[in-house]
């Protein structure tokens, strides 16, 4: 007897456990979610609320628009995130310009110290920012780079660039290299190889891995605290100021904040495919 | 994972038996990429050699002062103070990342509608800066305008201080770090559920394992690579955060904040005392590249012992 019912017993058990398992897993995640995400959706409902509703409502108010035009017209965050564009972007384009050879040697060619370089490269990336930065603030004051787009651009590299290379190195290595050699014996020269064959197989990756490093330096902090003064001002600076003031108006801090993701959001949307391996810089191959 | 084209030597170009010119030709492929490197680590190997003497913005004369700067750190307060805050934050930070993100990660494993819009609706916090998030976070927690605080009263409590008090605002820190980045922790962790071979598995299942048993033995000795690679990314970055303590309090209240990252800033920045802030720094990026290494090190061992080599 008692062996049957133990029977019975297990196999209700499981019965309550396949109805209980997809209640459990959807609540814990219904719970994260609004831990992810109620903030942003928090920030977008302040944007749209004025100064007064801020105070005496939470869900049910009359939407306005006066916080979008008290930060978007006649202040400088306009200003900010065009120069965040500028050093970002440009920050970018450098590091495809001279990251993707670099990351093709990596993955292609078997020279002397070559783990060592590239070993150096991701060494960067854990590099205590603050450390690397006050004395490049010493060196850019004596040599007139200080609070200049060049500078910054230039600094930026050591957030696009070894990310940029760790990434597109792992898709180069991906790529056969009998790809290469059947164009090779069609009569290419080196250059037509890589930008008619490889470049184009690529170029998704690619673009991710820029896209990721172009967030990456948008959303860069410490560099423009240190690094610009007056003349550049990059979003994640010009935004803190908001706060800062003492009668804050935190329907424009939603609107400030909601201005500094809404681009990010949009990009993250594109890679979602990449995003794994540019986040790991290329050690994970999601 | 880091050094993964040593193992393909076959996929390479053997350019040995080639002209020299060829042969250099990596290197001046290379050569731009590192060139604008370097250029930057000119300035750190400038902060060792600093680090000796009694450089200040302000004054217009320095000279060598020997281990100085360095007798002074290890003798003050403030630098164990520093370190104890960032080894607490860090600690406490990726662990409560870890954890929750491998939590969420298994909780999505299971392939349905809900889950594969959730994925994708995960990565939004990922990409917020630090300073934004702060921001993001003022809202939610302001004692006038935040919906915590109104959710708060509910269960009886007013006035939670959040980032304005000693005893809440590493909490507060933390929390607003792991909205950030719990994500990065799911996003690996589930790149390594994907990618589990399924035999082994269905092998289980046929011998009746009990679900603890599987995960414990199968599930999460081969995702263990990957949440290795998550912690090592995590951790280095939290045991330096700057900009989400900086924008949240700048360090405060008091000191409760104020982490390495944090008081050499401060004292380097603020106060211009270039050269006494300069071997905190320098202590945080040993810590940090050796933590690194090691991690490395480790990882790779698990990966070749997960792949079964």
């Amino acid at each position: 007897m008692s062996n049957h019912q133990q029977l019975t017993d297990s196999s209700k058990n499981k019965s309550i456990l396949k109805i209980l398992e997809p209640i459990g897993r959807n609540l814990g995640l219904t719970l994260f979610a609004m831990f992810a995400l109620f903030p942003l959706v928090w920030m977008v409902i302040c944007a749209f609320k004025s100064d007064a509703q801020m105070y005496n409502t939470v869900f049910v108010f009359q939407p306005t628009l006066e916080n979008f035009r008290a930060v978007l017209i006649g202040t400088d965050y306009f200003k900010a995130f065009f120069q965040n564009l500028v050093v970002a972007g440009g920050a970018v384009i450098i590091t495809v310009i001279a990251g993707v050879p670099c990351a093709y040697a990596l993955a292609r060619y078997n020279f002397k110290k070559k783990e060592d370089v590239a070993f150096q490269i991701l060494s960067f990336k854990f590099a205590p920012e603050i450390m690397v930065i006050l004395p490049i603030f010493l060196i850019f004051q004596k040599v007139g780079l200080y609070d200049t787009f060049f500078g910054l651009i230039w600094v930026y590299q050591l957030i696009t660039m070894p990310l940029l290379i760790w990434v597109v190195r792992g898709y180069f290595e991906d790529i056969s290299v009998e790809v290469e050699q059947a164009a090779q014996l069609d009569g290419y020269t080196w250059y037509e190889v890589f930008f008619k064959t490889l470049v184009p197989l690529i170029k998704p990756g690619m673009v991710a891995a820029a896209l990721l490093a172009f967030i990456f330096a948008w959303n860069s902090f410490t560099f423009p605290l240190i690094l610009s003064g007056f003349k550049i001002q990059t979003i994640t600076i010009t935004a803190l100021r908001y706060i800062a003031s003492d009668t804050v108006h935190y329907g424009q801090v939603a609107v400030a904040s909601t201005i500094a993701v809404l681009p990010e959001v949009i990009v993250a949307l594109f890679i979602q495919k990449h995003l794994v391996r540019g986040l790991s810089f290329g050690a994970v191959k999601g | 994972m880091f050094g993964s084209s040593t193992k393909k030597k076959g996929g390479e170009i053997n350019y040995n038996e080639v002209p020299a010119h060829i042969r250099r030709r990596p290197y001046y492929i290379i050569a731009p990429g590192l060139l604008i490197l370097i250029g930057i680590l000119i300035p750190f190997i400038t902060a060792i050699f600093l680090s000796f003497t009694n450089y200040s913005f302000r004054l217009p004369k320095w000279g060598f002062v020997g281990f100085k700067n360095w007798i002074n750190m290890f003798t003050s307060k403030e630098f164990y103070h520093a370190l104890s805050v960032t080894l607490r934050y860090g600690f406490f930070a990726t662990a409560a990342e870890m954890l929750l993100g491998t939590g969420v990660a298994l909780l999505l494993k299971k392939d349905t509608r809900y889950s594969r819009i959730l994925k994708v609706l995960f990565t939004f916090p990922l990409m917020v800066a630090p300073a934004i998030a702060v921001l993001i976070w003022q809202l939610m927690t302001s004692n006038t305008v935040g919906v915590l605080e109104k959710v708060l009263n509910i269960f009886g409590v007013y006035n939670f201080p959040w980032a304005a008090s000693h005893s809440t605002a590493l909490f507060t820190a933390i929390l607003i770090d792991a909205w950030v980045n719990t994500s990065f922790v799911i996003l690996l962790v589930l790149a390594g559920i994907q990618s589990l071979p399924k035999s082994p598995f269905e092998a289980a299942a046929v011998d009746g394992a009990s679900s603890w048993f599987t995960f414990k033995t199968l599930t999460f000795p081969m995702l263990k690579p990957f949440m290795y690679i998550a912690l090592l990314f995590r951790l280095m970055a939290a045991l330096q955060e700057f900009g989400i303590i900086y924008a949240l309090t700048k360090g405060g209240p008091g000191d409760t904040l104020m982490n390495i990252s944090l008081t050499g800033y401060i004292s380097g920045f603020t106060y211009q005392k270039l050269a006494s802030a300069l071997p905190f720094l320098l202590v945080l990026w040993l810590l940090i590249n050796k933590t690194a290494q090691f991690l490395v090190k480790r990882q790779r061992y698990l990966a070749q012992q997960a792949a079964g080599k």
